[in-house]
C-alpha cells in the first residue's frame, strides 16, 4: 500500500488536470469566457440530438454521372476522329459504359484507336504516373469497330470527383444561409452526409441543395416546332425541352449543345422587372460567357434562344439585338423566394449531379434542451442511488469508492473535451454505464478485502491482497468490454458510435480512478490510524 | 488531517457468505430452461419477426407537439390517413401534447419517403410543431439492419477470441453460449412484447454482451483461481464453491446498474426508454446465464485441473521440445 512521492504528486496532478479540463461543462458558455486566461474553456461538443439540428445523408445518382461522362466522351472521340480526318459511320452508346464506334473504312482501325488514344485521361497521380487511364480503347470484335471502354478506376475516379465538387458547392451553397458551424463530408463511394448543429428549418437547406442548378443557354432550331419534331424526326444535335411551366405547355426544340452555360457567370443576382414587377434573376457572364454570348446574339438577331435551367426552359425571349455587355435578365415562373434560392444557387455553381436525401434526422431545440434535462435528472438520481448503495454496503472504504466515482466522471469527461469528442443521448447512457463499471471495480475490491479479512488475514495484508487479487479480475472483465466497445466504434453508426467512445473512455479512467486513486485515498486512510490500532477495517 | 473528519464505519455486509447455495444441482434443468428459451426465441424472431424501427425498417418518424393545448389524436389520424400514404401510426409520446407518427416506408424509392414528410408537414403545420423528423431511405436502412447483425455477431467474436486467449477453450465455448443466449432471449422478449427494434437496441444488446461477459469473466477468474488452490475437489463442487463466493459481488454490482438503469429508465426521456429498456433486461439475463450457463457448461464440458507453474512450464517445455524436433 506504499506510494512513493513522486507517484502521489502524478496521481494528484492527474486529478487536478482532470478537474479543471472537465469544469468548463458545468457551466454556460458566457461564464466560462469571463474566466481568467489560464482557465481551459473548451466545452464538450453536444450532439445534434441534443442542441438540435440537422443531419441530412445524400446519395449522388451514378447513372446521372455516368451518362454525362459517356455523352462528353462522345462528343470529344467526335472531334478527335474528325481532326483525325478519319471517317465514321457512327458512335453508339452500349449501355453506360461503353462506346461503340463504326468506322467507314474498316482498314483505318489501327489508326482510329490511335487517334482515339487522346480521348483517354491519365489516372491518379499525375507526377508518378500510375500508367492506367480511365478508358480502354481496343478493336472492337466486328470488323471496322473500335471500343472505348470506360475503366473501373475511371470510374471510381469520376464519382469521387463527382463528390468532391458537390460538397464545395454545397458548402459554398450552404454558406448563405447565415450559420457556420455545418460540417460537409463524403461518406463511401457516392454518398455526403451534410451536419447542421443548430438549425430551425430544413426546408430551406433541402430546397438550397435539392436542385443541380444547372443554367444553360440554347439556340431554338430555326423553323422546326417542337410539334413538328414529335410528328416527324428530331434533327440531330437538337432535343425537346419542356417548359418549367408543368406539363402540357409549349415544348421547345432546342440544339442540345449549349452556347452558354451557368459555369460562365459571374454573379447572379436577385431583382425585379422594371416594366412588370416580376421577380426576376439579373446575371452578368464573366469574359469568356460574354464573348460566346455576344457573338451568339449578333448571329441570332430577330430568333429566339431558350434559357434552361435543370433541362426545363424557363423562358425563350426573341434576341431585338445583340447583347454585347454580358449581362442580362431571366424571368420565368418565379416568386421573391424562389429568386433569391436561384441566385444563392446560380452563384455558388451546379451540382454535377442531382442529389438525393436517402437519411434523415433532425431533432428540434426544444426536443434537445429537453433531453439534456432529462439526461441530468436521470444522471443525478442515478448518482445518488449509486453513492447511497455504496457507502450503505462498504462504510468508510464506501465513502472512498465515491471519490473515485467522482475522479472517473470528471476525467472521462476531461477527455472527452480533450478529444473534441460529441456528446450524444445514447453517449449520456455510456457514461452512466461506464459509472456502472466503475463501481463493480470497487465493489470486486471490497468484496475481495472481506474474503481476505474472514480466513483471518490481518487488516493490511487484507487490504493488499484485496488490491491484488481483484485486479486480475478487474484488468480481464474491463479488457473485454474495451473489445466490445472497440467493435462497436469500429462497425457501428451514428448513435453507437458515440455511446462507443463515450464506453472506451469511461474503461480506461475507471483502472485509474477506481484503483489507483481509492488505493492512495485507502493508504492514506492507514497512515492517518494512530500506529498498530487498526482493529477493524471499514469495508 | 482530512482523514480524521471521515467517519469510521463498517459497511452492511448484508450478504451472507456461508449460504453456499447449490446452483449446480440446477444446472440441468437451469441449461434446459435456456435451451428452450433460445429455441422459442428463435422462433419468435422467425415467425411474428422483429418491430423494427425506421433505422431498420425504412420510412419516417415525426415527433409532433401541439402549438397549444393536448394533442387531439383521433382527428390527426383521421387528417393523415386521408393522405394516402399507406399505414399511418401515431401514438401519444410521453406528454399529453406530444405525438408520434409512423409511415411506414413509401414504394416509389428514395425520393417518395422525402414527399411524403413533405405531406404530413403540410398536413400538421398549422396546429403541430416538428420536433423530431427521421427519415430512413430503402438503401440506408438496408445497410444498418446489415452494420447492426455484423456488430453483433463481430462483438461476441471479439469477446470469445479474448476469453479463449485468456482462459480455455472450455470457458469460451461457456461465454459464446451464455452471450447468444442473452442476445437471442432480449430479440425474443422484444419480438413476443413487440416493443421496437431500432439502431438503439443494437447498440443495447452490444452493451449487454459487454456487461453479461464481464460477470462470466469474474466467475471464470474465480474458477481458474480455486482449480488451482483445490485441485483435488470435485469440479461440479469446485464450479459452485466459485459461484457462491462471487455472489456477493454478482449481486451487488447488478444491483447498482439496476438502480442507474432505471433512473435512466423512469426519467431519461422518452427518446432513450428503448434502449434502457433493453439495458435492464440484459443486466437480468446476463446475470443469469452467467450463473446458469457459463459455469454450469464447465462442468459438462470439463476442465485442465493442474493449473500450477510446474504443469505450466512442463507444456511449454514439451512443445518447445516439439518446435526443436
Amino acid at each position: 500500500m506504499h506510494f512513493t512521492r513522486p507517484k502521489i504528486a502524478l496521481i494528484l496532478l492527474i486529478c487536478l488536470a482532470g478537474f479543471l479540463v472537465a469544469l468548463p461543462n458545468f457551466f454556460s458558455k458566457e461564464t466560462v469566457q469571463s474566466w481568467p486566461s489560464f482557465m481551459p474553456k473548451q466545452q464538450l461538443r453536444l450532439g445534434l440530438d441534443l442542441q438540435g439540428g440537422a443531419h441530412l445523408l445524400l446519395a449522388m445518382d451514378q447513372d446521372e454521372i455516368k451518362r454525362d461522362w459517356i455523352n462528353n466522351l462522345r462528343d470529344e472521340a467526335r472531334k478527335v476522329l474528325r481532326d483525325a480526318k478519319i471517317g465514321f459511320t457512327g458512335i453508339g452508346t452500349h449501355g453506360l459504359t461503353e462506346l461503340v464506334v463504326k468506322l467507314a473504312k474498316p482498314d483505318e482501325e489501327d489508326a482510329a484507336i490511335k487517334a482515339l488514344h487522346k480521348v483517354r485521361q491519365p489516372i491518379g497521380n499525375a507526377l508518378l504516373g500510375s500508367g492506367a487511364y480511365d478508358v480502354d480503347v481496343s478493336a472492337g470484335s466486328d470488323a471496322g469497330t473500335v471500343i472505348i471502354k470506360e475503366s473501373e478506376p475511371g470510374l471510381r475516379q469520376r464519382i469521387s470527383n463527382a463528390a468532391s465538387a458537390s460538397i464545395e458547392t454545397i458548402n459554398r451553397r450552404v454558406n448563405n444561409l447565415g450559420t457556420s458551424e455545418s460540417t460537409i463530408v463524403r461518406q463511401g463511394a457516392d454518398r455526403i452526409l451534410i451536419q447542421f448543429p443548430g438549425l430551425k428549418d430544413t426546408k430551406e437547406l433541402k430546397k438550397l441543395i435539392g436542385e443541380t442548378a444547372k443554367l444553360t443557354f440554347h439556340e431554338v432550331h430555326p423553323s422546326i416546332s417542337a410539334e413538328d419534331a414529335k410528328m416527324t424526326t428530331i434533327p440531330r444535335g437538337y432535343k425537346i425541352y419542356q417548359s418549367d411551366k408543368g406539363e402540357g405547355e409549349t415544348e421547345y426544340l432546342l440544339r442540345e449543345q449549349p452556347v452558354v452555360q451557368g459555369s460562365d457567370l459571374a454573379d447572379a443576382q436577385p431583382g425585379f422587372d422594371s416594366r412588370t414587377g416580376e421577380p426576376v434573376i439579373n446575371f452578368r457572364f464573366n469574359q469568356i460567357g460574354a464573348r460566346k454570348f455576344a457573338e451568339f446574339t449578333k448571329d441570332h438577331v430577330g430568333r429566339p434562344f431558350a434559357i434552361v435551367l435543370d433541362d426545363k426552359v424557363l423562358s425563350a425571349p426573341v434576341i431585338r439585338e445583340p447583347i454585347l455587355g454580358g449581362s442580362g435578365q431571366i424571368s420565368g415562373n418565379f416568386t421573391v423566394e424562389s429568386t433569391n434560392r436561384l441566385a444563392v444557387q446560380l452563384r455558388s455553381g451546379s451540382l454535377p449531379t442531382k442529389l438525393t436525401i436517402v437519411e434523415e434526422r433532425t431533432v428540434g431545440p426544444s426536443l434537445g434542451a429537453d433531453s439534456i434535462a432529462a439526461g441530468k435528472l436521470a444522471g443525478i438520481i442515478g448518482g445518488v442511488a449509486v453513492v447511497c448503495l455504496t457507502v450503505v454496503a462498504y462504510g468508510t472504504f464506501g465513502i472512498f469508492a465515491c471519490v473515485g466515482l467522482l475522479v472517473h466522471l470528471m476525467l472521462t469527461l476531461a477527455l472527452m473535451t480533450l478529444i473534441g469528442s460529441t456528446l450524444t443521448l445514447p453517449g449520456i447512457a455510456g457514461l452512466v454505464l461506464g459509472v456502472a463499471m466503475a463501481v463493480d471495480a470497487n465493489v470486486l475490491i471490497y468484496e475481495r478485502i472481506r474474503e481476505e479479512l474472514r480466513v483471518g488475514k490481518t487488516p493490511v495484508s487484507a487490504i493488499d491482497a484485496g488490491f491484488q487479487r481483484a485486479f486480475v479480475t478487474i484488468a480481464d472483465s474491463q479488457l473485454t468490454t474495451l473489445a466490445c466497445a472497440i467493435i462497436m466504434f469500429w462497425l457501428g453508426a451514428g448513435p453507437i458510435r458515440g455511446f462507443a467512445v463515450t464506453l472506451t473512455i469511461g474503461i480506461l479512467t475507471s483502472i485509474f480512478a477506481s484503483v489507483t486513486v481509492v488505493r492512495l485515498l485507502i493508504s492514506y486512510w492507514l497512515k492517518a490510524q494512530p500506529k498498530g490500532r487498526i482493529a477493524t477495517v471499514p469495508v | 488531517m482530512l482523514m480524521k473528519f471521515i467517519p469510521v464505519f463498517k459497511g452492511a455486509d448484508f450478504f451472507p457468505h456461508d449460504l453456499n447455495l447449490p446452483f449446480m444441482k440446477f444446472k440441468g434443468p437451469a441449461l434446459a430452461l435456456s435451451i428452450v428459451a433460445m429455441i422459442v426465441s428463435i422462433a419468435l424472431c422467425a415467425t411474428l419477426g422483429l418491430n423494427y424501427g425506421v433505422d431498420f425498417k425504412g420510412g419516417s418518424l415525426i415527433e409532433l407537439k401541439t402549438k397549444s393545448g393536448d394533442a387531439n389524436i383521433s382527428a390527426l389520424r383521421e387528417q393523415l390517413n386521408g393522405l394516402g400514404l399507406g399505414n399511418v401510426q401515431i401514438q401519444q409520446f410521453g406528454a399529453p401534447d406530444d405525438v408520434l407518427v409512423r409511415l411506414e416506408e413509401q414504394p416509389g424509392g428514395e425520393t417518395a419517403q422525402q414527399a411524403a414528410l413533405k405531406k404530413v408537414t403540410a398536413a400538421t403545420s398549422g396546429s403541430y410543431t416538428e420536433r423530431r423528423v427521421e427519415v430512413v431511405g430503402p438503401a440506408v436502412s438496408s445497410e444498418l439492419r446489415m452494420t447492426g447483425f455484423i456488430a453483433v455477431a463481430a462483438g461476441i467474436l471479439a469477446i470469445v477470441a479474448y476469453v479463449w486467449f485468456r482462459f480455455e477453450w472450455q470457458f469460451a465455448l461457456g461465454a459464446v453460449v451464455a452471450l447468444s443466449h442473452d442476445v437471442l432471449v432480449t430479440a425474443g422478449i422484444f419480438s413476443l412484447f413487440r416493443f421496437e427494434f431500432d439502431l438503439s437496441t443494437v447498440a443495447a444488446l452490444l452493451t449487454i454482451l459487454g456487461y453479461s461477459v464481464n460477470d462470466t469473466v469474474v466467475v471464470s477468474d474465480r474458477i481458474r483461481e480455486n482449480l488451482r488452490k483445490f485441485k483435488k475437489m470435485e469440479l461440479n463442487q469446485l464450479l459452485n464453491l466459485s459461484i457462491n463466493e462471487t455472489l456477493s459481488r454478482t449481486i451487488l454490482t447488478g444491483m447498482t446498474a439496476l438502480a442507474v438503469l432505471l433512473s435512466l429508465y423512469i426519467f431519461g426521456g422518452e427518446v432513450i426508454r428503448n434502449f434502457n429498456l433493453a439495458m435492464l433486461l440484459g443486466v437480468v439475463i446476463g446475470t443469469y446465464s452467467s450463473i446458469f450457463i457459463a459455469a454450469p457448461l464447465l462442468g459438462y464440458l470439463g476442465v485442465k485441473r493442474d493449473w500450477s507453474d510446474a504443469a505450466a512450464k512442463a507444456v511449454a517445455a514439451s512443445t518447445k521440445a516439439k518446435a526443436k524436433a
